[in-house]
C-alpha cells in the first residue's frame, strides 16, 4: 500500500468516533431512501403486473337491477374494450366464534371458467362445482378467522339462512385491500369477500338473467370521463348511482395513497440526512486539514500536486460515504424487508416480495458522495491552496471581539468561562447554525415521526367517540317506513335508537359536480353529531343542506349558492337546493339535511335507510341475536369493534416506524453534538489544558467544552420543535385526500419526548467526549504547537 | 563567634531522589533518574539544561503537573507524591503560578480577563488590573491576543500567573519563542516581580546567559542534577544578552 493511503486509514482510523458518527447519519438517510423507493417500485411493478395479468377494470358501475344483455348495450360505447356484469351484493354474516356481526358481500363469478375481468388468484383449495352453493373467500377474511378451504359460514340470503361453504381462498386485483368502501377503516374480521358461482346467486336473489354491477376496460387512448357520462347516462333508466373510474375506486386509491407517500418519505428524509451530514464531514474535514497543516506543507514540500493532496483529503470523504452508503443499503434492504412484510398484512397480491432495486441504490449513492464532497469543497480547496512555507508555520491565534450585547455592560455578569463559549459561538456563526440546525433536525424528525399517530389518535376519537358514538349501525336492505325506529327501541338493551336516511346523489354547482351520499339527521342528534374539527356541533336544517368545507371547495361553491341535486336512486328526480351552512370536518365529503328535507328532494314519504343504536354493553349478544331476526336488515357494524381491529394492525406497524424514527433522530442528535464536542475538544485542547494547568478542576474545564454544547441543544430544541411541526403541516397537506384530512394535531407528550430524546442523546454524547477530556495529555497539548 | 544570626532561607520545595520513567509503547524512557533539590523562599533560580535533560519533567512535577515514578516532593509541609489529582489541582489553584513557553493564553479572551480567569478561581488575588500593571500593560488590557505581539501576550501570561499571589511562579523557557530584545523584557518582569513581591521563581532554560539573572543555578544532564551553583554575582536582567 502507498503510503499516503496508510497515512489515509490511520487518520480515519484515529478518528473512528467521528467518521462512524458521520457514516450512521449518512447510513439512515441511505437506508430510508434504499427501503421507501425499492418498496415503492415493487408495490407499484407488483400491482401494475397483477392488473394486468387479471384483468383489473377501469370503469366500474353498480346500479339497482339490469337485464344481463346490458352487457352489449355498455359494449357499443366507444373507447370500452371488455365489458363484465355481475351480481354483487351484500348480506349478513354469521361467523362461528365471532359476536358481532359481519358483513359478507358476494359477488357473482361465471359458472364455469374465469371472469372476463376481475380475474381471482387461487391461493388454497379449488374452484366451486356447479350445483351446489360453494363459495371462494378472500384472503384476508379467511386469515382474521383462520379459515381452510373446506369451512363454512352461514350468511342470510335474501331473507334465508344459506351455509356458505367455502371451498377456495382467492385474491382478486379489485380487493387488494379488502375493505368496505362505505367503511372508514379497513376491519378484516367483520368484513369478508365471496366470490359464488352465477347460478346459484341469481337463484339466491331472484335474479336470473339479471346483473346489477358492471366493470369494464377502456381501449388505449380512450377518454375516461366520457365512457363514464355515457354509462351513467344508460344505466339510469336501471337505477344506476353513478359510475366511477379507478381512482374513486378504493382499493386503488388506498395503495396510490400509500405509494405517494413513499416517495415523499424516499426523497426528503434522505435530504435531510445528507444535508446533516455534508455540514458534518464539513466540519471534521476543516478541523483535519487545520491540524495537518504542517503535514500539507511537508507533502507538498515533496513534490504532491495540489490536486493530489486535495483527492486524499477527498478519499477521507468518499470513504467515510462509501461506508454509510454500504451500511445503509444494508440496513435499508432490512427494513425494506419488514416494510413489505407490514404490507402484506394490507395488502393481498398473489406474489409480493421486497425487490432491491440497484438503480435506486446506485443514484443514492451518487447523490450521497456528491453532497458530501460539496459539503467539503471548501475545506479541500483549502488544502489544495495553502502554500507550504506558510504552511510551516503555525496557523495565528483566532481572532475574536467583544460583542455589542457585552458591551452594553452583560459581560460583569458572565464569568470568564462563559465568556470564552460565548465569543466562540459567535466567531463562528456558521458552524453554529449550523450544528444547531442539525441538533433542530433531529428534534424535528421526531415530532414528525410521532404525528402520524397523534393524528390518528385525534380522527379516531373525533370521528369514533365525539361525532359518531352510536355502538352499532344497522342499514336497512332497502329504505323504510319510519315506524320500523319503534321496533328497534324495543329491543331488549337497546338504550337510544336515531334514524337516518343515506341518498345518493350528485350535487351539481356550475361546471363542477361531485357525486356523494346525502345524509338525512333526525331532530335529537345525540347518537350521530354534524361537529367540526374542535367538537362543536354544528346546526342542520330543514330548509337547505350543510356540506362539508371540503366539498363547498370541490364544488367551488358557498352558503348561500343553490346547487342542483340529481338523486341517483328510486324515480331519481331532480331538484334544486340552497346551502345553508358549512362544516369544518376533517372526513370525506359530507351533506347533511334534516330527514323531510331529504325525503322531499328524494320525492318519496317518511323513509329511512337505517339507524344507529347505543346499546347497553351487557345485552350486545341478545341485541345482536335480535337485529338478525329482523326482517329488512341488511347489515350491522360493531363500531368499537372495527376500531380495535383496525388499531391492533396499526399499532405493531406503528412502533416499528417509530423505532425507526426515534433510532434516526438520536442518530442525528448524537453525530452532531458528538462531532461538535471532539471539534470543540480538538480546537481548544490548549486552552483547557492550560486552565487545568492554572488550577481549574476537570468539572470547570468542562463547562467551557459542554456549556458551548448546552447552550446550542437548548437553543436548537425550540426550533427543531417548530421545524417538526412545519414538517407536519407540509405532510398533513401532501396526504389529504377527499376521504381524509389529516388534522394538525401534535400532542404535548410529542414535544416533550423529542426534547427529552435530543436531550439525552446530547448529554451522552457530551459524557463521552467528556472521557477524553479527563485524559487530555497536559504537557503534551503545552508544550509543542498544533 | 559572631551574635549576627543569619536567619536560614526557609526551604520551600525539597525533591528527594525523584525519578520518571514514561512508557513509550513497550520503551521505558527514563527523564528523571533520581534527582534531589531544593528551593527557597524568594530566590530566583535557573534550572539549566539542554533539551531532553529532564528539566522540563522536574517543573511539571513540581508544579503538580506529574507525579514521579519515585521519591518525594515536599512543598512546605505537604507531600505533593501523596497527592491524588483533585488535591494536586487544588495545590496548583492555590499556591503556584505557571509561564509557558508559548503564553497559552486564551484566545477568546481580552489581556484583562485571561487574568480574571485565574483571580475568579484564587482565593486571595490581586485586581486584574494591577497585575496587568506589574507587567506594564495596563494599556493593553482590552486586547485579545491576536491583537498583541508575542512579548505582550507573554508579560499577559505572567501578569495571570502572578495575579493569584502564588508562593512560587514556574516558568519554562518563557523567552523560547522571543527575540532577544523581547526576551529580556519578559526576564526584566520576571526579575522584578520577584524582587518587589517576592515570589519564589523557577525558570527552566537551556540559554545559559539568563543563568546569569539567578541567585541559583541547578543544571541538569541525563536526568540528574548535575550542578547547584551559586551566582556570587547576579547580574541585571538588562545587562543580557544573546
Amino acid at each position: 500500500m502507498l503510503a499516503i493511503n496508510r497515512k489515509l486509514l490511520r487518520n480515519i482510523r484515529s478518528m473512528k468516533g467521528q467518521t462512524l458518527a458521520i457514516a450512521l447519519v449518512i447510513a439512515c438517510g441511505v437506508a430510508m431512501a434504499v427501503m421507501s423507493l425499492s418498496t415503492l417500485q415493487s408495490l407499484d411493478a407488483t400491482r401494475a403486473a397483477y392488473y394486468d395479468r387479471y384483468q383489473f377494470a377501469h370503469v366500474f358501475a353498480g346500479f339497482k337491477r339490469g337485464p344481463r344483455r346490458l352487457e352489449s348495450r355498455v359494449e357499443q360505447i366507444p373507447g370500452v374494450a371488455r365489458v363484465a356484469t355481475r351480481i354483487v351484493e351484500n348480506v349478513n354474516l354469521i361467523v362461528p366464534g365471532l359476536r358481532e356481526p359481519a358483513v359478507g358481500r358476494l359477488i357473482s363469478i361465471p359458472d364455469y371458467g374465469p371472469p372476463k375481468l376481475n380475474q381471482l388468484y387461487l391461493r388454497r383449495g379449488r374452484m366451486p362445482e356447479p350445483g351446489r352453493l360453494e363459495v371462494l373467500v378472500g384472503e384476508s377474511f379467511a386469515d382474521a378467522h383462520g379459515f381452510r378451504p373446506g369451512d363454512s359460514v352461514h350468511a342470510i340470503l335474501n331473507g334465508r339462512l344459506r351455509e356458505l361453504k367455502m371451498v377456495g381462498v382467492v385474491l382478486s386485483p379489485e380487493y387488494i385491500v379488502e375493505m368496505n368502501a362505505a367503511d372508514l377503516l379497513p376491519d378484516f374480521r367483520r368484513f369478508g369477500l365471496f366470490w359464488v358461482p352465477q347460478t346459484q346467486l341469481e337463484a339466491a336473489f331472484d335474479m336470473e338473467g339479471a346483473c346489477n354491477d358492471i366493470s369494464l376496460t377502456l381501449m388505449r387512448g380512450a377518454n375516461e370521463a366520457d365512457v363514464i357520462r355515457q354509462l351513467d347516462d344508460l344505466l339510469a333508466a336501471w337505477g344506476g348511482i353513478g359510475s366511477y373510474g379507478r381512482s374513486d375506486q378504493m382499493s386503488h386509491r388506498f395503495i396510490t395513497d400509500e405509494i405517494t407517500q413513499l416517495r415523499a418519505m424516499g426523497l426528503v428524509t434522505p435530504i435531510i440526512f445528507m444535508s446533516v451530514a455534508a455540514f458534518l464531514l464539513n466540519m471534521v474535514m476543516s478541523r483535519v486539514i487545520a491540524m495537518q497543516r504542517e503535514q500539507i506543507a511537508a507533502l507538498k514540500a515533496f513534490g504532491y500536486y495540489n490536486s493530489e493532496v486535495a483527492w486524499h483529503y477527498g478519499r477521507f470523504v468518499v470513504i467515510v460515504v462509501a461506508f454509510g452508503v454500504l451500511t445503509g443499503t444494508g440496513f435499508g434492504i432490512w427494513m425494506g424487508h419488514g416494510l413489505t412484510a407490514m404490507y402484506t398484512s394490507f395488502f393481498r397480491f398473489p406474489l409480493f416480495h421486497f425487490e432491491f432495486d440497484l438503480e435506486t441504490a446506485l443514484l443514492t449513492a451518487a447523490f450521497s458522495v456528491g453532497a458530501a464532497l460539496l459539503g467539503t469543497l471548501g475545506s479541500l480547496r483549502s488544502a489544495s491552496r495553502l502554500p507550504p512555507a506558510e504552511a510551516m508555520r503555525p496557523a495565528p491565534p483566532g481572532r475574536y471581539t467583544i460583542s455589542f450585547l457585552e458591551r452594553q455592560g452583560l459581560d460583569r455578569l458572565l464569568p470568564q468561562t462563559w465568556r470564552m463559549i460565548l465569543r466562540q459561538i459567535r466567531r463562528r456563526p456558521f458552524k453554529t447554525s449550523f450544528s444547531i440546525l442539525g441538533i433542530a433536525a433531529a428534534a424535528g424528525v421526531l415530532v414528525l415521526g410521532n404525528y402520524a399517530t397523534d393524528a390518528l389518535d385525534f380522527l379516531v376519537d373525533l370521528q369514533f367517540r365525539q361525532a359518531q358514538r352510536q355502538d352499532l349501525w344497522v342499514n336497512l336492505i332497502e329504505p323504510g317506513a319510519i315506524n320500523v325506529v319503534h321496533d328497534f327501541r324495543h329491543i331488549d338493551g337497546v338504550r337510544q335508537v336515531e334514524e337516518f336516511r343515506s341518498l345518493p346523489v350528485r350535487l351539481r354547482f356550475g361546471s363542477r359536480s361531485r357525486r356523494l351520499a346525502l345524509t338525512g339527521l333526525g331532530p335529537r342528534r345525540q347518537i350521530y353529531r354534524v361537529i367540526d374539527q374542535s367538537g362543536r356541533d354544528q346546526p342542520v336544517s330543514e330548509h337547505g343542506l350543510v356540506l362539508s368545507e371540503k366539498l363547498l371547495e370541490l364544488l367551488n361553491a358557498a352558503p348561500g349558492d343553490m346547487v342542483t341535486v340529481e338523486v341517483l336512486e328510486g324515480r331519481r328526480p331532480v331538484t334544486q337546493a340552497r346551502i345553508v351552512g358549512a362544516v369544518d370536518d376533517l372526513s370525506g365529503t359530507n351533506a347533511y339535511a334534516l330527514l323531510p328535507l331529504v325525503n322531499r328532494i328524494a320525492e318519496e314519504g317518511p323513509l329511512i335507510s337505517g339507524v344507529w343504536m347505543s346499546v347497553d354493553h351487557q345485552h350486545l349478544d341478545s341485541v345482536y341475536t335480535a337485529l338478525k331476526e329482523t326482517p329488512g336488515v341488511a347489515g350491522v357494524s360493531a363500531k368499537d369493534a372495527t376500531i380495535q381491529s383496525f388499531m391492533d394492525t396499526v399499532a405493531e406497524n406503528q412502533l416499528r416506524m417509530q423505532s425507526f424514527v426515534i433510532g434516526f433522530a438520536i442518530v442525528i442528535a448524537a453525530g452532531v453534538v458528538y462531532n461538535t464536542a471532539r471539534i470543540t475538544l480538538s480546537e481548544r485542547d490548549r486552552e483547557l489544558a492550560t486552565m487545568r494547568v492554572l488550577g481549574f478542576t476537570r468539572g470547570e474545564v468542562s463547562v467551557v467544552l459542554l456549556g458551548e454544547l448546552a447552550l446550542l441543544t437548548v437553543v436548537a430544541i425550540p426550533i427543531g420543535l417548530g421545524l417538526g411541526y412545519g414538517m407536519a403541516w407540509l405532510s398533513s397537506l401532501s396526504l389529504q385526500t377527499d376521504l381524509f384530512r389529516i388534522p394538525l394535531v401534535i400532542h404535548h407528550s410529542t414535544y416533550a419526548r423529542a426534547a427529552i430524546v435530543v436531550l439525552g442523546s446530547a448529554v451522552i454524547s457530551g459524557l463521552l467526549v467528556r472521557r477524553r477530556l479527563d485524559r487530555l495529555d497536559l504537557f503534551a497539548v503545552l508544550k509543542g504547537q498544533e | 563567634m559572631s551574635e549576627t544570626i543569619v536567619a536560614p532561607p526557609r526551604r520551600i520545595f525539597h525533591a528527594q531522589d525523584v525519578t520518571k520513567v514514561y512508557q513509550m509503547g513497550e520503551v521505558r524512557v527514563p527523564a528523571l533518574r533520581g534527582a534531589t533539590m531544593e528551593l527557597f523562599c524568594g530566590e530566583l533560580v535557573v534550572l539549566l539544561g539542554p533539551s531532553g535533560s529532564g528539566k522540563s519533567t522536574l517543573l511539571n512535577i513540581l508544579g503538580g503537573l506529574d507525579v514521579p515514578t519515585s521519591g518525594t516532593v515536599m512543598f512546605q509541609d505537604q507531600e505533593l507524591t501523596t497527592c491524588n489529582d483533585t488535591q494536586l489541582t487544588r495545590f496548583r489553584r492555590e499556591h503556584v503560578g505557571f509561564v509557558f513557553q508559548f503564553y497559552n493564553l486564551i484566545p477568546s479572551l481580552t489581556a484583562q480577563e485571561n487574568v480574571a480567569l485565574v483571580t475568579e478561581i484564587a482565593t486571595d488575588p490581586m485586581e486584574p488590573a494591577d497585575a496587568l500593571g506589574l507587567v506594564q500593560l495596563s494599556d493593553r488590557r482590552d486586547h485579545f491576543p491576536s491583537q498583541m505581539s508575542g512579548g505582550e501576550q507573554q508579560r499577559v501570561a505572567i501578569a495571570r500567573a502572578i495575579a493569584k499571589r502564588p508562593e512560587v511562579l514556574l516558568c519554562d523557557e518563557p523567552t523560547g519563542a522571543l527575540d532577544a530584545g523581547t526576551g529580556v523584557i519578559v526576564l526584566e518582569v520576571l526579575e522584578r516581580i520577584n524582587r518587589e513581591l517576592g515570589t519564589t521563581t523557577a525558570v527552566i532554560t537551556h540559554n545559559a546567559m539568563i543563568a546569569e539573572m539567578a541567585d541559583r543555578v541547578i543544571s541538569l544532564s541525563d536526568g540528574r542534577i548535575s550542578d547547584v551553583r551559586r551566582n556570587e554575582v547576579k547580574r541585571q536582567a538588562s545587562e543580557i544578552a544573546w
